[in-house]
């Protein structure tokens, strides 16, 4: 039994070196102070400030930035929209719009990057929208939609659906319903599903390769230019930066799920 | 008490070509409680809908106060509902949930903490404010969304079965109170409830619904003791129904044997449903109308249920005195207990 359970741990311990041993090498070699990758020469913030002083990388975390707050903001809008429409749908046409929401979910993101390209080509031929920060946000709103939906959909489910009627029969119209009743008790839902399209957008290379043109570069592109380039330790820098960040929101994510399930037990 | 406030007329409602409501016609009149009472999916809860406005009939008008709101939507009707599963706002507190409708029709600051509070007295939950909503027990949720409505002022209350999820000595101790609270604050009670005990002892008027279909209008006095068809004595209390055969005006035969009646406008032989109910026999040890065997008895509290089988039927007897099981006994009906009525065209 002991033997057995101290394999188990053992094992364990190696998916994890082996999963996280790179990240940990790579944050580690971005304090190194020289560009050596594998000998470590002494602790320096030389990188980090080399990246504060590189345009690329500046104009291309601020195009980042920009991109992964108004695809956010508007894929949660819209998708908690399409979550309310889908709610109150009969059960068969719902389960079929659920099944096509999740495809974009599920489907290579090479696919869809290639698609959306060959979409926004298209309409380039047709009207002057060029590829380019507009092409690539409606990219990044496309990607982000079903994850919101995802999200939104288990709160509306669990909300009595008198709710809203009790709303308008006091008074309310079904647009000040919606405010002060129906979102106050999904937000929850919203919320994390606004968090995940953020994550995802900050964290996009693929589909934003395809779909930004030549004009915008995101931050996950740079990084990949410059790998082909030049091997610079700004990278291993840059690349630290991106993965705290995405870290951090995958935490809050999940301490703001845990803690709306915990609410709810506690109603029940 | 005698204006008319709500009016149905010929309301039709079908779903997926299912006849929810066949040609309802219903006069509400002001400051009534009225009930609407009748097996699930027999319709009164789409009538109540209609009247609150969730529903729009397929065909037909409703008319409040003579004018005609088919599609008016609910907010704009001065009706407020108590929902079957109380529907309270979760995010919100108790004071918070009861003001929602006069913050919406803002409505002065003070001035909502006055009512509030007097409307938090109304249903004895003050000092529970701050309260959260799924702090409550049921009764007490309950009682908050009372509250909720009534602070509005409206000129109707809407009730759907708000105390079906309640304990049965609950549901008795609210059932009082609701009619209180009806009776002080002056407004028409439209309440939708299957538990046939809650219609006869709060209403004024009952509504007795089966298959979208209104079968009796009356007080619960009428309902009870001179109920229309089988249907209605059926499910008011417990009932015998027997077949008969009308032999002339107050003179009808079943179970063999003639009796005499007090019903009169039949034809000569028609066949008829001949309703007694249990409480209305009278046990003798000897003669009698009709002689039987006591086939099981059953001790119910106040009274005795006992089956008779006599004249080849089984009738079920209520007496406060048991008869032993095997026992031969008589059984007799005043004229006036015995009730006629015209048979349903079987379907």
């Amino acid at each position: 039994m002991r033997q057995k359970y101290f394999t188990g741990r053992l094992l364990m311990i190696a998916i994890a070196v082996f999963l996280y041993l790179p990240i940990v090498i790579m944050i580690v070699f971005s304090f190194n102070s020289s560009k050596s990758r594998t000998v470590w020469t002494g602790f320096t913030l030389e990188w980090y400030s080399a990246l504060f002083r590189n345009e690329l990388i500046m104009s291309s975390l601020y195009t980042t930035i920009l991109v992964s707050l108004l695809a956010a903001a508007i894929a949660t809008v819209l998708g908690t929209a399409a979550a309310i429409g889908f709610s109150r749908m009969r059960r068969g046409t719902r389960q079929f719009f659920l099944t096509v929401n999740n495809i974009p979910a599920v489907n290579p993101d090479i696919i869809t990057g290639v698609s959306l390209m060959l979409l926004f080509v298209f309409i380039r031929s047709v009207t002057n929208i060029e590829l380019g920060f507009f092409t690539l946000l409606l990219a990044h709103i496309t990607f982000n939609v079903p994850y919101v939906i995802l999200s939104v959909m288990p709160k509306l489910r669990g909300l009595n659906k008198h709710l809203f009627e009790a709303a308008l029969d006091l008074g309310a119209t079904p647009i000040r319903a919606f405010w002060k009743v129906i979102l106050p008790e999904i937000m929850p839902g919203v919320v994390s599903g606004a968090l995940m399209a953020f994550t995802l957008s900050i964290d996009d290379f693929v589909i934003s390769y395809f779909t930004a043109g030549s004009s915008v570069q995101t931050l996950p592109m740079t990084i990949f230019a410059m790998t082909r380039k030049r091997v610079s330790p700004e990278i291993n820098a840059i690349s630290t930066l991106l993965f705290t960040t995405v870290l951090l929101l995958l935490i809050v994510i999940n301490v703001a799920q845990h803690r709306d399930q915990k609410k709810q037990k506690q109603k029940q | 008490m005698s204006k008319d406030l709500i009016r149905l007329i010929d309301c039709v409602m079908v779903f997926d070509d299912d006849v929810i409501l066949d040609k309802i016609n219903l006069t509400i009149k002001n400051q009534e409680f009225l009930t609407l009472l009748g097996p699930s999916g027999c319709g009164k809860t789409t009538t109540l809908r209609i009247i609150g406005g969730f529903e729009t009939p397929t065909s037909g008008d409703v008319f409040f106060d003579g004018v005609r709101i088919n599609n008016v939507p609910p907010h704009k009707r001065r009706v407020n509902t108590v929902f079957q599963k109380y529907a309270l706002f979760p995010h919100l507190n108790v004071f918070e949930n009861i003001a929602f409708g006069l913050r919406i029709a803002k409505v002065r600051e003070d001035e909502i903490k006055t009512r509030v509070l007097e409307s938090l007295a109304l249903v004895g939950l003050r000092g529970y404010e701050k309260r959260r909503v799924h702090q409550l027990s049921g009764g007490q949720q309950q009682r908050v969304a009372i509250a909720r409505a009534i602070v509005n002022r409206p000129q109707v209350l809407l009730l759907d079965e708000p105390l079906g999820a309640l304990d049965l000595k609950l549901r008795k101790e609210m059932q009082i109170e609701l009619k209180a609270i009806q009776q002080q604050v002056g407004i028409t009670f439209i309440y939708v409830t299957h538990d046939q005990e809650e219609a006869l002892t709060m209403s004024d008027t009952v509504v007795v619904m089966n298959n979208g279909v209104i079968q009796q209008v009356g007080t619960p006095q009428d309902i009870y003791n001179e109920p229309q068809n089988a249907f209605v004595a059926d499910f008011i209390g417990e009932s015998n129904i027997i077949g008969g055969i009308m032999n002339a005006d107050r003179d009808v035969t079943f179970a063999g044997k003639r009796f005499e009646c007090v019903d009169t406008g039949f034809g000569k032989d028609e066949n008829v449903d001949v309703v007694i109910r249990p409480e209305d026999f009278i046990v003798t040890e000897d003669g009698g109308q009709m002689s039987g065997i006591v086939r099981s008895v059953t001790f119910k509290g106040v009274h005795y249920e006992m089956m008779i089988d006599a004249e080849g039927f089984g009738w079920m007897v209520h007496s406060t005195l048991s008869q032993p099981v095997g026992a031969k006994v008589g059984l007799s009906v005043k004229p006036f207990d015995i009730h006629i009525m015209r048979r349903e065209t079987s379907e």
